[in-house]
């Protein structure tokens, strides 16, 4: 018997679930309780947040996938649907298959499948049992109990995380939801018979983590002690996570009354000497543009970090997609010099985030770290997560000393005679250091000018700051044999299907191999190239409509003619069955 | 090292001011000098961060350290120093086109979140870099290059704003007055909280209405109106509204209140500029622990 189980869950290499019903009626609180669930347990999880801009109604869902390994996107499949409504069903049909359940809340209506699948219907009457204990708002719970039937778990392994959540609200509200939890788990054992058990749990003290909270993370370890921002979707998270964290270290977060106002308050905060940043999405990125021009030419260290969502305009607030890129490189007018760093897992969010303010202060520029809804409002099982290296090493700011060396009023805070272009930065307080941040082209000790001369020397000295700047391994990522014939190539969070994609094709014995980009400014061009060169076929995969990667390696390296670029814009991620599909017959797939 | 007392030499730079002969600019610049002078004030310990237009350039004519940046955005600046490092004096200047037009949505929200700074306003009623448009102080039917006909849009009510908005340190001054102006500057620089001091700073180049005379044959000085004690925002602003805005002095002053970096979530002494950026390796494990 024992070793009939064994023999099954070895087998099982994932598995999927999901929970969907109208916004606002506790579909995300039951995802992140199974989720946290499933985390501790060791279970490789990775959860995506399917969501509305509106407070209640339309639809919701989230989906969690299991894995024995470590898990980085969502699945294409679904083998667990629990649904709240018909609606869940209809618009997550696509994702069934004829092995899939269908856990419905039958207290109100039963629910039909659509046509031409199978999957089995499993009515559990979720919304009265919760009435039934007095208190509607409980019927997650119920939820939670029935999943975890039907997913082979032991209540013993809910115990912990309804503690957690429940604890402080007292032993009654902790009751109440075993209680909850217990009915629904129940039910489902005593009603069905079918059991979709997980893979085996092979983690070991997993990290459950979002992008969001990992950018925040970084920019605490980074030292940043200031955020001024403005709420917006779905970047409001990293303002929460230094909210709540920020002033324990002495750092405070202020709430702007728009974008510019955000922006420029980081610019001013940075000059005063502290490490300071601004994070917002798409539509707030649009009114910072001033700004980074700004604290480019007064070479002022800013840190931005752009969530990106659909766009343009409103766009798609609460969907997915790549199109700022455009924005990152090239927003606003006249020419500065700038670091834009994309991470492309919920991991690298932190790594980027740190180093984004080591290098906005190094080289007095500013530095965007765009990261996506995706990468933002996932989470993932990390075992990889590791910050005991992320520590702030060295300030970039002289010392008193140093400029009392200087004769009075001698400073130069724009000295051209810099090799490197970068100028020593006073902060104020710092006797001697006197000078003033000027937005017009100035001299060297920050008097306006519009001798030609002098402006040409200024705008050299400042573009020279970045020129060979690569940041090595954290630049690109190259997985895969240098003699690979097919080389995927993408940015960002799309490298997450990618990752799959790769790995399927590569069992299926073909020489492919995957290019990840991460610093897309300065564009480490040279090394794209000898990468590029040797491919005889270049596939870019892209969550945009109109290929800014393909277009910037045209741009900045070339091959025409030779770039294959699939582009996704409908406001979802790419499934790894659209890439395989792409590559392997070039359907959607143009010519660049 | 002894430390001289301080002059208001100390506040100046070498180089001269790009202003027009009589320009209401100069006597503010002066008197700015001399009012962190008088405070006692050293010059790497005040920011001055202003905007664009003639205003603008006071940064650079005055000794300290300075912000001249985004045309309209002199508030978030200043606001982002001072909260940065509440040991520093910051000081924000800019024009009524600046502060008033573009940068307006700014100066409501930095009113109401009192930060402790101060806000001159150099107010000339006109463009005067962009040589002469009309600005969002320019009086109903003021005739310049954008408004040929005579403005068609009512002015901008400054001090009527920032009354109502519950301003902390609300006063005006004027360019002819100098001793007034500094007495109002070292008084506003001395109070914590938001100031707001609007200047009356004639264009003498492009505006032929609002000029020296003008203002002088107008002004009302509140410190020769004894009976003056407002105890309220809307007493201070009936007074002003029945004399059309045109008094100089501290019109009002709301005593004890806590500025927003003693108000802020983390409020500490210890001002963010001078925090201890190590994170130790227990602090890391705290900091992860929630996602485990």
């Amino acid at each position: 018997m024992i070793d009939s189980i064994n023999e099954v869950i070895v087998l099982i290499r994932e598995r999927t679930w999901k929970v969907g019903g109208e916004q606002g009626e506790g579909i995300d609180s039951t995802g992140e309780i199974l989720a946290k669930v499933l985390n501790r347990r060791g279970n490789y999880i990775f959860a995506y947040r399917h969501f509305m801009s509106l407070i209640k109604g339309g639809h919701t869902n989230y989906k969690i996938r299991v894995k024995d390994t470590p898990v980085h996107y969502q699945g294409d499949d679904l083998d667990i649907l629990l649904a709240f409504d018909q609606r869940s069903i209809e618009e997550n049909w696509s994702e069934l298959h004829n092995d899939s359940i269908i856990i419905y809340d039958s207290s109100k209506k039963e629910m039909q499948p659509l046509e031409g699948k199978s999957p089995t219907m499993a009515p559990i009457p979720i919304t009265a049992m919760a009435k039934e204990l007095g208190n509607e708002i409980i019927k997650n719970m119920v939820a939670c109990g029935a999943s975890a039937a039907a997913l082979g778990l032991h209540p013993n392994d809910f115990d912990e995380v309804i503690e957690d959540l429940f604890g402080k609200k007292g032993e009654k509200v902790v009751d109440l939801n075993r209680q909850a939890f217990k009915k629904g788990f129940d039910y489902y054992k005593e009603k069905f018979n079918k059991s979709y058990p997980l893979p085996e749990p092979k983690g070991k003290g997993l990290y459950l983590i979002s992008g969001n909270e990992m950018s925040g993370l970084g920019a605490l370890l980074g030292g940043c002690r200031y955020l001024s921002a403005y709420p917006i979707t779905p970047a409001t998270e990293i303002m929460y996570w230094l909210l709540h964290h920020l002033p324990k270290f002495g750092g405070r977060v202020v709430q702007m009354e728009d974008e510019i106002a955000a922006c420029i308050m980081a610019i001013g905060a940075n000059y005063a000497g502290v490490r300071a940043a601004t994070s917002t999405s798409g539509p707030g990125l649009s009114l910072m543009m001033e700004a980074l021009g700004l604290a480019g030419i007064s070479e002022t260290p800013l840190v931005i970090f752009d969530v990106q969502r659909g766009g343009p305009g409103t766009g798609l607030p609460t969907k997915t997609e790549q199109s700022d890129l455009n924005e990152m490189l090239y927003g606003s007018h006249g020419e500065i010099p700038r670091i834009v760093l994309i991470p492309s897992t919920i991991e690298e969010c932190v790594v980027y985030g740190k180093i984004a303010f080591d290098l906005a202060e190094k080289y007095q520029c500013p530095v965007i770290v765009g990261s996506d809804l995706f990468l933002g409002m996932s989470k993932k099982s990390s075992d990889t997560l590791n910050i005991d290296d992320l520590n702030v090493e060295k300030r970039y700011i002289i010392s008193q000393e140093e400029l009392d060396q200087f004769e009075k009023g001698a400073f130069k805070r724009y000295r051209l005679d810099v090799e490197d272009g970068i100028s020593p930065r006073s902060i104020p307080g710092q006797r001697n250091g006197r000078y003033v941040a000027l937005s017009n082209e100035h001299d060297e000790v920050g008097l306006e000018i519009e001798e030609p001369t002098l402006r040409k020397a200024m705008f050299e000295k400042r573009m020279k700051k970045l020129v060979g700047f690569d940041l090595g391994d954290l630049a690109l990522e190259f997985q895969g044999n240098d003699d690979a014939s097919l080389v995927l190539v993408a940015f960002g969070s799309v490298r997450n299907q990618l990752q799959e994609v790769l790995e399927h094709l590569q069992e299926q014995g073909k020489n492919a191999a995957m290019l990840i980009i991460k610093q897309l400014k300065p564009f480490p061009k040279d090394r794209v190239r000898v990468i590029l060169e040797r491919a005889s076929r270049i596939v870019v995969v892209e969550n945009n409509g109109t290929g800014q990667l393909a277009n910037l390696i045209l741009q900045e390296v070339g091959f025409h003619g030779k770039l294959e670029v699939q582009l996704k814009y409908s406001g979802n991620p790419f499934t790894v069955h659209e890439i395989l599909h792409a590559v392997e017959t070039k359907e959607g797939v143009v010519v660049r | 090292m002894t430390e001289t007392a301080i002059t208001m030499k100390d506040f100046r730079v070498s180089e001269n001011p790009t202003w027009c002969p009589g320009c209401g600019d100069y006597t503010v610049l002066a008197s700015l000098q001399k009012a962190v002078a008088n405070i006692g004030l050293r010059p790497e310990e005040v920011v001055l961060s202003t905007g664009i237009g003639c205003s603008g350039k006071l940064s650079q004519h005055f000794g300290s350290y300075g912000f001249h940046g985004l045309h309209g955005r002199s508030l978030p600046i200043a606001q982002g120093v001072q909260i940065a490092n509440h040991n520093l004096t910051v000081i924000a200047a800019g024009g009524d086109g600046d502060g008033y037009g573009i940068g307006m949505g700014h100066f409501i929200h930095a009113i109401r979140r009192n930060v402790n700074i101060t806000y001159i306003v150099m107010d000339n009623n006109i463009y005067g870099l962009t040589t002469g448009q009309t600005s969002p102080t320019s009086a109903k039917g003021f005739k310049s290059k954008t408004t040929p006909a005579g403005s068609a849009e009512d002015p901008i009510r400054p001090l009527h704003l920032a009354l109502a908005q519950g301003a902390s340190f609300v006063a005006q001054a004027f360019s002819g007055d100098v001793k007034e102006m500094t007495e109002i500057f070292e008084a506003a620089i001395r109070h914590k909280g938001f100031s707001l001091v609007n200047c009356f700073s004639p264009c003498v180049t492009f505006n032929k209405v609002n000029t020296y005379d003008w203002f002088k044959e107008k002004l009302i000085k509140l410190s020769e109106q004894p009976d003056y004690k407002p105890q309220t925002h809307l007493e201070a602003l009936n007074y002003i509204n029945e004399h059309a805005s045109l008094v100089t002095g501290i019109i009002f002053k709301q005593e004890g209140r806590r500025a927003y970096h003693e108000e802020i979530l983390g409020a500490s002494e210890i001002p963010p500029t001078d925090v201890d950026l190590t994170i130790t390796p227990e602090q890391k494990k705290e900091l992860l622990a929630p996602y485990l």
